[in-house]
């Protein structure tokens, strides 16, 4: 029996460690968990500042690193979906917040719902012609309608209106980072102070990304973040489907 | 920590099966949030165990986003085909949606604060 390893053939050479590692679920957990830890690093060292949001940094460095290894996307999901199946739970937890702020949110529930249909309606509305107007594909229209509802929803919402999971995604995750671009210097250029409305807004438009924004700046901008893309969630998944039906 | 994650996934299950059965108008994660909510709105308590689990995702919540946005890769072609036409769709609805909202809730706001301090 030769249990040794042929001596001749030396160490396995790097691209053999790379073959074996590329093709386990491993690889694509790893490599998102340390790009999205660098760029939350990133973003702490600058500050926060919103051009340094760890989602764009984060997309960016992995691409990078799967076009360099010539890994495809599928291969990379094997070990990403994960993380990607821990957006479901995180947006079951989001009933967390809403439960801490429960008397508040009941005694303006009526505002923060008028201010939430108005700002979803509008959002829809303002995507949707600005799209056709550039002569966006009509997958493409109806991959936009969801996306500034919190991605799981979105994603849902847009097959059932002829568009595309994936594309949504893209559109979702898109919206956040601007969302969370230009709150704060929009804002600022409104004049709004009361750390409620600010983040409230940013949790309507930008759902989960704007909220993880929101959270990062204030803790009761966060809480009305989380409050306001869960108000836009329900609503959302209840709305959008009929509004579908009669814009698209 | 464990048991506050089981108990976030039992909610999610619920959800789950809860959209199966109306045929998925609202998405299984959305009821599970509301289930949860309703739960804890009317046991008045939030126990530590939910609330830790609960904070450690939010507290994160940017990193679950990423998986599915890199198959912008996917894409790249037809997203380029058309690239003004989505990003402007995106920045000019985006930056809409939060002045309306902003704007609307500090009005509604402030009506409603005004009346209140009437009524003494």
């Amino acid at each position: 029996m030769k249990a040794t390893p042929n001596i001749s053939q030396g160490l396995p050479s790097l691209a053999d460690i790379w073959v074996y590692l590329s093709a386990t679920p491993l690889f694509g957990l790893t490599l998102t968990l340390v790009s999205y830890l660098i760029a939350e690093s990133i973003y702490q060292r600058s500050n926060k500042h919103p051009l340094a949001n760890p989602v764009l940094i984060a997309i960016c460095a992995i691409i990078a690193v799967l076009t360099m290894t010539k890994t495809d996307y599928q291969t990379y999901f094997q070990g990403a979906q994960f993380v990607h199946f821990l957006l479901g739970t995180a947006t079951v937890a989001l009933a967390i917040p809403l439960a801490r702020l429960w008397k508040e949110l009941a005694a303006q529930a009526l505002p923060l719902m008028i201010a939430m249909l108005m700002g979803g309606a509008v959002s829809v509305l303002v995507a949707i012609s600005v799209a056709r107007l550039f002569d966006a594909p009509p997958a493409m229209v109806a991959s936009l309608l969801p996306k500034s509802v919190t991605a799981p929803i979105a994603m849902a919402i847009s097959q059932q209106a002829g568009g595309s999971a994936t594309l949504t995604a893209i559109f979702t995750v898109s919206t956040g980072i601007i969302g969370a671009l230009v709150a704060t210097p929009l804002l600022n250029l409104l004049g709004i102070k009361d750390w409620a409305v600010r983040g409230f807004a940013v949790g309507v438009a930008a759902h989960g990304i704007g909220t993880a924004r929101a959270y990062s700046v204030d803790a009761r901008a966060g809480a009305y973040a989380s409050l306001g893309m869960g108000l836009h969630a329900i609503f959302g998944a209840i709305l959008l489907p009929l509004v579908a039906r009669w814009v698209l | 920590m464990l048991k506050g994650i089981a108990i976030l996934l039992v909610f999610q299950s619920t959800g789950e099966v809860v959209a199966h059965f109306t045929q998925g108008v609202v998405p299984g994660p959305v009821l599970g949030m509301v289930l949860l909510l309703i739960f804890l709105v009317v046991r008045k308590n939030i126990e530590p165990a939910i609330a830790q689990a609960a904070d450690s995702l939010l507290a994160n919540l940017s990193v679950f986003f990423i998986p599915a946005a890199v198959g912008v890769m996917l894409y790249a072609s037809s997203l380029q085909q058309s690239v003004l036409a989505w990003t402007l769709a995106i920045i000019l609805s985006t930056i809409a949606a939060i002045t309306t909202t902003a704007l609307c809730l500090r009005w509604l706001l402030s009506r409603t604060q005004k009346s209140a301090s009437k009524i003494p």
